[in-house]
Order: structure tokens, then C-alpha cells, then sequence
């Protein structure tokens, strides 16, 4: 299908698909199998400029928007969906400072991202809030220039391989959701550790892990926004992060299509190609049409981010909610095609479908994306019930 | 330092066909691509130009859709490009192709080093690197794996042989052909193709180079091609099993009724 995407778009998705189909596809197994860090990877998507493609040119990104970080992170996650994670939960650490921060702050950490010598993270989640992001614990005390962050972060994506985190701690816990606040802490700062790393059932390539906050001393001017803004910088950033965890799930399952029908055209039974099964054949073609349909509505979704459009949780939260459930079902139904191969390791395809799960539950479980899109519904009823 | 590295554009190796009734290549439908051994003569020329400064100018001659390689190349980081395009080039053999190109070199003038890979997929004469040497009296090193260093004037290579490698020093301005141990070509960056899709492409015919015309095209080429074939297929080696004594007999008297 053709998305009408700019020259630039183009030169991106076709880099993008290089990277993935030269650097990343051939050591996708190694790195699901090691769960190292592909550090490598990075290096390469940094000197092909892709860390900053969504980075305005004024902070050494090339000035292009949601919709370019989705091409890029379909056609990387194309070769693994855990290794472009390295690169796609970059872009949900950088949100914060593009959406909130200064320009002081924009112009010290944008331009390190964007040329790709460091990496982001965002850090929300504790093990007592997950969806229940106004239930954090760790807390940001004020003691004159500075603020004392205590508390332990989990399941942290790019957690002691980033430099950069953007951190949501209670500077007032009275005052719940309204009492966080969004810093900006760097790697290094002391009373900042890395303890457990997660093994995980998909996207093993990337590094999960726990941050802890001891009397971290974190320097006022690192605050994003104003004291209170935190759950604000985190509803707003998964707002434009989330068609990004949609087009990683469209690059998994694209890749999963790709799989199933090269696979079928070629696997003989009862004398034919399995392709000549209807069974098959309906299979792959609902698996062909939810994916592009998935497609066109990030890339809907990412057009309208991009425009500037201010009510935009709506459609970001359907973008990341179709996508994930799509992807879960096509990378099955790929394994499935597969027959036994499928379930076996040196297939590509399991790997496709533990990869595939994570995308149904991060950046806000599909659950809590139905009840975003259910507000917005509900919101906009009452609002013509008052007029009328 | 001024790098020059020569191009040529083939068609993608893995779908090379010949049409046996007339015995040339089937170009149809086949996607071009910059011939591999020259992406790594694109990739050490950019090398040197980050470590020593200078500006990398990238040539080739071929048809105008040559064009495309040339812009690859600006994208892996070369700076400027040329194309010599005339149809009065076209039959060129290797002799007449690198008359072409030391002319292109000689006006672009100011060069401290010509770069090219060490033949091209197509053809694997390996002549035209050697050749662009000899019309421009130049000295030259061919299957360079290294460039160890460079001083001043001088630079010191390694030259990949059957076993081992010789270490040459040879001073500028001069002409390497390179191999594939040389380095690992990178792929394009994203502001490289931006600026590719924008370069200028010089366009330089026989007369903008000052050719000989009868040094040119088919008339300016000694060789002729007699026929083209795909050469069969090499036949599987014999294994002698056995006690080591008698299968030596055996291998001599393979040797002396068939071999010899």
C-alpha cells in the first residue's frame, strides 16, 4: 500500500530496512539466546543518523516526528523486535525532555541522543504501580538546590545501559497523581544503582532492570516542568510513544507473514504446497489484512501527532491497542503454519510470538488502552449532552 | 589528502545469466549494484579522508543510469562525483577504460591517491586498476589488505599474496587496488543519502576529458571478444580409501595412465 510517506520517510524506511535485513536479522538469534546488550546494533543505527530522526535539527536530530520513529522501529523490530527496543525505548526516555523540557535541558541531553553516543530510558514503573501510575512510592524530597530521590523503579527498559533517565518520583504525596514530579537523571549520579536483571519470555535482546534510589541527589534544574507535572509528562509522552510500541508490534508481525508464507509456499503435504489449502490461504490472508489495516491506523494516528492535533490519547491508545492484539495473532497463526517447526527454537517463528506478547502489555496494558479509548467515547458524550 | 577512488556498475552478481545464443550477459531485469570489491575502495578512501582530512572524489564511466552508483557512493561519504558518459566510450576494453579514466583523473589534477577495488564482479580482469596506473605514470600496489600508516609522502601497505603478505612502501601520488580484507564498508547514514539525492553528478563526455578518439570505445580496444561461456561445472575429486601404501600405488598409477 502506498502511505504517501515524504522522500525523507522513504530514505528512512529503506535505511531502517537495511539495517534490519544486514545488521540485525542475523544475530537476532544470538542476542534472544544470550540476553547481551546489542550494543553493536546501536553503533550502527548511530552512524546512520537513525537515533535522530524524531530529534528537531536545532538539537542534531533531522527534524522528522512520531511518524518517522514509527517507520524506523516497524523496519528495525522487522529484524528483531528486541533489539530495536534499544532504539525504541531511546525515544520514550527523549519524550519527556522534548515534550517538557527547557531549553537549557533540550539543548544539554537532545543532541547526545541524536548523534547516538546515549541512550534513553524512562522510568515510571514500581512494583506496587504498574497501571496505577499515581500509586508510586519513591519519592523526591526538596533540600535546598537539590532534590533526594529514594525509591526503587522496576522492569526499567535500557535500565544501566542508558545515560539518560527521565524519572516520575512524589515530591507530595498527599496530593496523589498530582504530587509527581519528572526528573532528569543521569547515569553515574550517586545513590542511583542497577540491581536486578529480568529474564524475560520475549524480546530478550533488551536489558530490563531495577533502579534504586538511595539519598539520590538530583540538582533542581534537572526537574522537568514544574513540581506536580509528573503524571502529565508520562500521560503525555505514552501518548506519543505509543504508536511506537505499534509499529514495533507491525514489524514483528510483518516479519511473522514474511515467515509463514515463504515457509508454506515451499512446505509439501499430501503431494502440493500447503499454499494450495484453503485453510492456509485464509489464514494468511486475514493474517496480510489485519496487518495492514493495523498499519494505516499508526500511521493515521503518528500523521495526526505530528499535525500538532492536541486530543490525541484517543487514537495513539487504538494505534498501540490493534496493533499489539494483531501482532499477537499473526505471530500465533504463523507458528501454527509452521506446524511443529514452528514451536521448535531454530525456527524463527516462537521467537516471533514471545516477542509478540510484551507489545499487549507495556506502555499500558491493552486493558487500560480500552479504558482510554472508553473515556474519550464517554467524554465526548457528555459533552453533547451538555450542549444539548 | 586527495582521495580519487574509480567505480563501475554491475549487474547483482547472484543473478548474473548469459543468453547462450548470442553468449553476453542477460541485463534485463537484473538490478545494478556498485561491483563489491569497489565498496571497499569507497569505504578506506572515506577512512582516510576522517583521519587525514582532505575530500574523496568518486569516478566511474558507464551509461548515464551509472548515475545511481555514483550517488550510493556520495552517500557512504564520498564528496563528489563524475561520470564519464559518451557513447563514443561504449565497447570500451579494459586498455581503452583506463585511458578513459586516468584522462578524467588527469583533469581533476590534484590527487594524492587513486583507489580502486582490486577487479569487478562482471568482467574479473583485475586490469583497469593497473591500467589507470601505467597511462598516468604512476606507481601503483595492487590487493592492498592494509594501509599500515602514512608519512608525509610516503605510505606503507600490506599486499595480500597466496600465503601471506608483502609489506610495499610507496610514495604519492599513487594507485591502490584494494581487497576485501581491507575493512568492513559501512552502511549509508541517513544525512549521506539526503545529500546524495541532492549532489550534483558532473557529466563528462570524451572531449571534456581530452580522449585520443582513437584511444576510446571499441575502436581504442585491442582486445576482442571471441565468445562468452559459462565454463562447466568442476567435477567432484576421486577419494582412495584403503591402507596408505596401496592406495599410494593405486594414486601413481591414477596419475601415470590418466593424468599424465
Amino acid at each position: 500500500m502506498d502511505y504517501l510517506l515524504t522522500e525523507e520517510q522513504k530514505m528512512i524506511k529503506e535505511l531502517a530496512r537495511q539495517i534490519a535485513v544486514e545488521k540485525i536479522k542475523p544475530v537476532a538469534a544470538h542476542y534472544d539466546e544470550s540476553e547481551e546488550f546489542p550494543w553493536p546494533i546501536v553503533k550502527v543505527l548511530a552512524e546512520s543518523d537513525m537515533c535522530g530522526i524524531y530529534i528537531p535539527e536545532e538539537y542534531g536530530g533531522t527534524g522528522g516526528g512520531v511518524l518517522d520513529l514509527a517507520i524506523a522501529t516497524e523496519e528495525l523490530s522487522w529484524g528483531c523486535g528486541g533489539i530495536a527496543l534499544a532504539f525504541a525505548a531511546t525515544g520514550l526516555g527523549t519524550f519527556p525532555i522534548m515534550l517538557y523540557g527547557n531549553e537549557e535541558q533540550k539543548k544539554k541531553y537532545l543532541p547526545q541522543i541524536a548523534n547516538g553516543s546515549k541512550l534513553a530510558a524512562f522510568a515510571l514503573t514500581e512494583a506496587e504501580a504498574g497501571s496505577d501510575a499515581g500509586s508510586i512510592k519513591t519519592s523526591a524530597v526538596k533540600d535546598g538546590d537539590h532534590y533526594i530521590l529514594n525509591g526503587t523503579k522496576q522492569w526499567i527498559t535500557n535500565a544501566g545501559e542508558a545515560e539518560i533517565y527521565t524519572v516520575i518520583a512524589m515530591t507530595d504525596k498527599k496530593k496523589g497523581a498530582r504530587g509527581a514530579s519528572a526528573f532528569i537523571v543521569e547515569k553515574g549520579t550517586a545513590g542511583m544503582e542497577f540491581s536486578k536483571r529480568e529474564k524475560k519470555l520475549g524480546i530478550r535482546g533488551s536489558a530490563t532492570r531495577e533502579i534504586v534510589f538511595t539519598d539520590c541527589k538530583v540538582h533542581k534544574s534537572n526537574l522537568l516542568s514544574r513540581e506536580g507535572m509528573g503524571f502529565i509528562v508520562a500521560m503525555k509522552t505514552f501518548d506519543n510513544s505509543r504508536p511506537g510500541v505499534a509499529a514495533q508490534a507491525v514489524g514483528i508481525a510483518q516479519r511473522a507473514l514474511d515467515e509463514a508464507t515463504q515457509y508454506a509456499h515451499s512446505r509439501k503435504q499430501f503431494g502440493q504446497s500447503i499454499t494450495s489449502f484453503q485453510g492456509i490461504q485464509f489464514m494468511m490472508a486475514d493474517m496480510a489484512t489485519q496487518l495492514e489495516a493495523a498499519r494505516a491506523l499508526i500511521y493515521s494516528a503518528a500523521r495526526m501527532i505530528d499535525s500538532g492535533a492536541k486530543d490525541i490519547a484517543k487514537v495513539s491508545a487504538m494505534s498501540k491497542l490493534f496493533a499489539s492484539d494483531v501482532c499477537m495473532k499473526i505471530t500465533t497463526d504463523a507458528v501454527q503454519i509452521f506446524g511443529g517447526y514452528g514451536y521448535m527454537r531454530e525456527y524463527p517463528v516462537e521467537k516471533l510470538m514471545r516477542d509478540a506478547k510484551i507489545t499487549q502489555i507495556y506502555e499500558g496494558t491493552n486493558q487500560i488502552q480500552r479504558g482510554v479509548i472508553a473515556s474519550h467515547l464517554i467524554k465526548q458524550l457528555s459533552k453533547k449532552s451538555k450542549i444539548a | 589528502m586527495n582521495i580519487i577512488v574509480c567505480i563501475k556498475q554491475v549487474p547483482n552478481t547472484t543473478e548474473v545469466r548469459i543468453n547462450p545464443e548470442t553468449n553476453t550477459l542477460i541485463r534485463d531485469g537484473v538490478e545494478s549494484v556498485i561491483n563489491p570489491f569497489d565498496t571497499y575502495a569507497i569505504e578506506e578512501g572515506v577512512r582516510l579522508k576522517e583521519k587525514f582530512g582532505g575530500k574523496v572524489t568518486v569516478v566511474s564511466m558507464g551509461p548515464p543510469q551509472a548515475e545511481t552508483a555514483l550517488r550510493e557512493a556520495i552517500s557512504l561519504g564520498c564528496d563528489e562525483a563524475i561520470l564519464l558518459t559518451d557513447r563514443r566510450f561504449a565497447g570500451s576494453d579494459t586498455w581503452a577504460t583506463s585511458y578513459t579514466l586516468s584522462q578524467a583523473i588527469r583533469k581533476i589534477n590534484a590527487f594524492d591517491v587513486v583507489i580502486c577495488g582490486k577487479q569487478a564482479s562482471d568482467g574479473d580482469t583485475a586490469q583497469v586498476g593497473p591500467g589507470i596506473s601505467t597511462h598516468l605514470d604512476i606507481p601503483q600496489v595492487t590487493y592492498v589488505k592494509k594501509i599500515e600508516r602514512i608519512d608525509g609522502n610516503i605510505a606503507k601497505v600490506e599486499r595480500l599474496m597466496e600465503e601471506g603478505y608483502e609489506i610495499i612502501e610507496i610514495g604519492f601520488p599513487c594507485l591502490l587496488t584494494v581487497v576485501k580484507e581491507i575493512n568492513e564498508p559501512r552502511l549509508p547514514s541517513l544525512r549521506g543519502k539526503m545529500k546524495a539525492k541532492k549532489a550534483q553528478i558532473k557529466k563528462w563526455n570524451a572531449d571534456d576529458v581530452a580522449c585520443n578518439i582513437r584511444g576510446i570505445g571499441l575502436d581504442g580496444s585491442p582486445t576482442r571478444v571471441v565468445k562468452i561461456f559459462t565454463p562447466p561445472a568442476r567435477e567432484s575429486g576421486r577419494i582412495l580409501e584403503g591402507e596408505i601404501p596401496e592406495v599410494c600405488d593405486r594414486l601413481v598409477d591414477y596419475v601415470k595412465d590418466e593424468v599424465i
